[in-house]
């Protein structure tokens, strides 16, 4: 596997930033002291004349993936839903399992994006350019199943309440078309947030661009940005805007999407606990897809200085929380199935860990509960092997989790006569690794041709950025990383 | 590099994006709200009849009621075309040898039936029952508009599912009593109040279902 060279001019940092120094912030970019080095360590990844040789086997990879989806999903629109495993009780199944499981990866990106930026939490800046990337595939990739789960698939507009000759409307009392705003609303304002973030760097790939192509192309979407001091006034508003806006969707999408649920009167759906439970697991899937994303992509594109150990350890520290909450939930549901006293709710529960589909609980709660305590140990969280694992592990847990809740309570309701059980076919199992393919044909696209990291921002959180020069030269001794800064701070900036 | 990537002219490119990303959608909405309305598409359709009879004859001036032919409107889904015999009950003594009624003597001399074209059709998928109609109040005025003026026969209404509904959903904006029914000049919004109309829900039983299933059945 050939990856792009590191940056030559330090070699690997030896800088431990996840050490707590009191007193001081740990350095946030190790080794690259300029704006310039931050410029061309990021734009490198997109000027280079060939991407890594990894990169092509992954994207072949995905897009073989992609033509799966492709051929499962013109086999159903051409056939029915009926090459689905769904039978009369369990009518909901992997589709709204892929459906739930990738809105919820978005999440994520927006709570990086959004919330932490208004908490300034500045960590954010190395990642949360290609965690918002991700939050908007991984939409595109929820929206499709609500798309084809239809049936008739070229009916799929009357999702949305689009006056029409026959005045008939969707039902405004139905959670699933509450779905239908809330998501189209989330990818709406994702899409924004993100290429307002992504114009002044694209500027800068416009700039440094040698082909006329890359010229045109960045010229356009850069959106005849100039880096003057109006532009940058006008596009700190939009952005803190767009946060603001941003914000209240982290929580409110995924309680939608659960209301898809909560409000129906299906045992093991009733449950007043499911919103706020929904978005923890949101957040907690979201997260450990960055960290999948992150690793092999720091790796590979040698952006090792820019997303540090300590930005996943801070990531894996979010999974560790989240985690917990999602935990918390678990048995307070089996608490409220108890306490209530209600015996449908009591079977439902009872039925969910230990009836037909135990296995697929027993994965979940060892994915989701069990395993992310290992992220207690700093040894761990730090461990990039170990923290590549357990971001699968928890993604796994997370897809089981929406099946147990969909699937489970589906197949065993109120009426023992109509028990079920639900058995994918190769439909199935092709629409929901083939959306993968998607997700990833996506990611990988974006990797090669737009700014994966936000240079803009990253330069802001430089220690040669503040201007009263805190944490620069005249620090004591033992400060970070800052005595090469001190070196090279010469005056002048390369922006 | 010259200082700057894109020529003069690009500066159009903006306004013209924004125009056309205004106008555009905007064409588009009305192009299928009005241009692809039924109102425009079926509206006036008025397919030429083999025989010239006149409804606003008929109907109008001499004042035949719509069920002396329409005989099944009253009891059954269809209104039922009438057969050419119910032409020659009158006809055999009023002016048999009109050439306008060639094709009705031949009709009569053969056995075949007179090809009518049909002026409001209805799809397969739609199930329509003039009877439950014309027993609770609709009057034939509603769907079919002022027949009795009317030389050669056309549609006046879209026979849309949205029209069709409008009145399902607010049935009293079009209730008459059933003496009413075949009265073509009686007009419910001037002859009657809305609280009579209103009554006639209650007296009718009136449930006009707005659900799929009661018209896609």
């Amino acid at each position: 596997m050939t990856t792009l060279p590191h940056n030559a001019k330090f070699g690997q940092s030896a800088i431990d930033n996840t050490v707590e120094r009191p007193g001081e912030r740990a350095p946030l970019v190790l080794n690259l002291t300029t704006f310039g080095e931050v410029t061309a360590t990021v734009c490198r990844v997109n000027e280079a004349e060939k991407a890594p040789f990894a990169w092509y086997v992954a994207f072949a990879g995905a897009v073989g993936l992609l033509s799966i989806l492709g051929a499962c999903i013109t086999y159903l629109i051409f056939t029915g839903v009926g090459v689905w495993g769904l039978n009369n009780p369990v009518m909901w199944a992997y589709d709204i399992t892929n459906f739930v499981f990738w809105v919820g990866i978005g999440h994520a990106g927006t709570l990086i994006s959004a919330i932490l930026f208004l908490f300034r939490q500045k960590w954010r800046t190395g990642i949360n350019r290609f965690a918002e990337a991700m939050t908007i595939f991984a939409v595109i990739c929820a929206g499709t199943f609500p798309g084809i789960h239809v049936g008739r698939v070229w009916f799929a507009y009357w999702l949305f309440p689009i006056p029409n000759q026959m005045e008939m409307w969707p039902q405004f009392r139905s959670p699933l078309l509450w779905d239908v705003f809330a998501v189209s609303t989330y990818f709406t304002v994702s899409l924004l947030f993100w290429y307002t973030g992504m114009v002044p760097d694209l500027a800068t790939l416009r700039d440094r661009a040698k082909g006329k192509l890359q010229q045109l192309g960045y010229g356009i979407f850069a959106l005849g940005w100039r880096g003057s001091n109006r532009h940058w006034h006008r596009y700190e508003r939009a952005y803190l805007l767009l946060a603001a806006l941003s914000t209240p969707l982290v929580l409110s999408v995924h309680s939608v999407v659960s209301f898809d649920f909560a409000t129906s009167q299906l045992p093991g759906w009733h449950t007043t606990i499911f919103p706020p439970y929904f978005v923890a697991g949101a957040i907690f899937s979201g997260f450990a897809m960055v960290v999948t994303l992150a690793v092999p992509a720091r790796e590979l594109f040698g952006l090792k200085d820019l997303i540090t150990l300590r930005h996943l350890d801070n990531m894996n520290k979010v999974i560790l929380a989240t985690g917990c909450m999602v935990g918390y939930a678990y048995s307070m549901e089996f608490f409220i199935a108890w306490y209530s006293g209600a015996m449908y709710e009591k079977f439902a529960f009872i039925n969910r860990a230990f009836g037909q589909y135990w296995w697929a609980y027993l994965i979940m709660v060892s994915c989701n509960v069990i395993t992310p305590q290992l992220f207690w140990f700093k040894k761990l969280r730090t461990s990039i092997p170990i923290m590549f694992v357990l971001s699968i592990v928890v993604n796994v847990g997370m897809w089981f989790e929406r099946f147990v809740i969909i699937v489970s309570s589906l197949a065993n309701d109120f009426l023992p006569s109509s028990w079920d059980m639900f058995t994918p076919t190769w439909v199935d199992i092709g629409t929901m690794v083939g959306a993968f393919g998607l997700f990833f044909t996506l990611f990988l696209l974006f990797c090669r041709y737009l700014p994966m990291i936000a240079m803009a921002e990253v330069k802001a959180i430089m220690p040669r950025a503040d201007p009263h020069g805190l944490g620069g030269p005249s620090k004591s001794k033992h400060s970070h990383a800052t005595s090469h800064a001190a070196a090279h701070d010469a005056g002048h900036t390369n922006l | 590099m010259s200082r700057f990537l894109f020529p003069r002219w690009a500066n159009l490119l903006l306004p013209t994006v924004i125009l056309a990303g205004a106008t555009i959608p905007l064409y588009a909405f009305f192009f299928v709200a009005y241009g692809l309305s039924p109102k425009t598409l079926e509206v006036g359709f008025q397919p030429e009849q083999p025989v010239p009879y006149s409804h606003a004859l008929h109907a109008g001036e001499l004042g035949i009621d719509c069920r002396y032919c329409h005989t099944n409107v009253d009891k059954a889904a269809y209104a039922t075309v009438p057969p050419t015999q119910t032409c020659l009950n009158c006809h055999t003594n009023i002016r048999p040898t009109s050439p306008k009624l060639v094709k009705v003597q031949e009709s009569a001399a053969t056995g075949l039936p007179i090809q009518w074209q049909r002026v409001h059709k209805l799809p397969d998928f739609a199930y329509f029952d003039h009877s439950a109609h014309v027993n609770r109040g609709v009057g034939c005025v509603s769907c079919h508009g002022r027949v009795d003026k009317m030389e050669v026969v056309y549609q006046t209404k879209p026979l849309s599912m949205g029209w069709c509904l409008e009145c399902h959903r607010e049935p009293e904006i079009n209730l008459r009593p059933v003496s009413e029914i075949t009265n073509l000049a009686w007009d419910s919004a001037t002859e009657s109040s809305f609280e009579e109309r209103q009554a006639l829900i209650a007296k009718y039983h009136i449930n006009p279902n707005d659900n799929c299933s009661t018209c896609h059945r």
